[in-house]
């Protein structure tokens, strides 16, 4: 027997799971640039180029969910 | 209830597979159904949610050729011809002082070499690789700003072969430098096996890091950028769309639309430094690999 059921777009729901680990990681990291610049003020270039960079690699498993479920129908 | 195409049923079947004996369990369904079909079967004349048809418009010359031109095609073709019209005027007219153009193409300029290069590359290095980040930076820049720009309205990197060429043109140059410094072994040498780690991590990490070098570095540099621009523009055609369907609709509706709207707006000046953005990631991140290719061993 059936216990439970889900019908519809799954594609949607596959991204909204793909959305929770990059959604944690990019606020891990700017959360430690802020504390990183907070404590050194002077390198706030430096750290903001490593930031971006950080952002850009984490982001791509949140955007490759949108492309999965945009090939896979 | 209309099962939409492409969609699945997932299905929890309870291990016993017999009914269960006391109290009957509540049946539950959750319904994700997708409501689109309905939406478009009602002949909806006020909001029609957008599809990826949006980036595939109707040619405009040489329909069903190859060489088909439609509405992308033209965009391109108007940043392309507009960006080097105005940067060839400014830069023949150079000045020592430079005026109020001169000056905000030099701020660009500047922003690619003190933001990027003299971060990643160093000036000793980096001052080959410019032209190639500095011509990247602007050629993406104005790509992307083309989705917001009124008249347009379509980004040219939103179909996947703009954001294809710019990847494969990096992954040309950066694996050049590095069998240019080298040889073909001894890059790849370099990039997979790095040295002073112990013996077993080799056997993880060399089939990983070249597939990293030859795949993974310029298909996600492809797909971060066209995501990027894809799911921008569809959020903006969502909001614009859903803000006119209110307003038109003629019923208490109208009284939501100013939420609608300012979603709208919010969205279009997130979608400017989305633009920005994703051009300084791509040339930041083309950097870093040719920084990755032609460091010396400490």
């Amino acid at each position: 027997m059936i216990l439970s059921a889900l019908e519809g777009n799954v594609a949607s729901i596959g991204y909204g799971l793909a959305a929770i680990g990059p959604g944690i990681g990019i606020g891990i990291i700017v959360g430690k640039t802020a504390e990183a610049t907070a404590r050194q003020p002077e390198l706030r270039g430096a750290l903001q180029s490593t930031m971006f960079i950080g952002i850009a690699f984490t982001e791509i498993l949140t955007l490759l969910a949108i492309v999965t479920g945009l090939l896979f129908g | 209830m209309v099962a939409a195409p492409g969609s699945a049923r997932i299905e929890i079947h309870n291990v016993a597979g017999h009914p269960a004996v006391g109290p009957r369990p509540r049946e539950i369904e959750l319904n994700t159904a997708d409501l689109s079909p309905t939406l478009h079967a009602e002949g909806d004349s006020l909001f029609h949610i957008p599809t990826l048809d949006e980036f595939f418009p109707d040619a405009i010359l040489f329909a069903g050729t190859p060489f088909e031109f439609n509405r992308v095609q033209l965009v391109r073709l108007i940043m392309i011809a507009v960006v080097l019209i105005v940067l060839c005027i400014i830069a023949s007219r150079a000045k020592l002082v430079p005026g109020r153009a001169q000056s905000i193409v030099e701020l660009i300029i500047d922003f690619v070499h003190n933001g990027i290069i003299k971060n990643t590359l160093g000036l000793k290095e980096g001052l080959r690789f410019a032209p190639f980040l500095i011509t990247l930076f602007f050629f993406l820049l104005t790509m992307n700003i083309a989705g917001v720009i009124p008249g347009l309205n379509l980004a040219g990197t939103s179909v996947i072969g703009l954001p294809l060429l710019a990847a494969l043109w990096t992954f040309v140059i950066y694996v050049g430098a590095g069998v240019k410094k080298r040889g073909i072994a001894g890059y790849l040498k370099h990039e997979t096996a790095p040295p002073g780690l112990p013996k077993p991590i080799y056997l993880l990490l060399v089939p990983i890091e070249f597939l990293q070098v030859v795949l993974i570095r310029w298909a996600s540099l492809t797909i971060r950028l066209l995501a990027n621009m894809v799911a921008g523009h569809i959020m903006m055609v969502v909001f614009i769309g859903l803000t006119q369907g209110l307003l038109l609709s003629g019923s208490w509706l109208v009284a939501v639309s100013p939420f609608a709207g300012a979603l709208a707006i919010g969205i279009y000046g997130f979608e400017i430094f989305v633009a920005a953005l994703q051009a300084f990631i791509f040339t930041i991140l083309a950097a870093v690999y040719i920084q990755m290719a032609t460091a010396d061993e400490h």
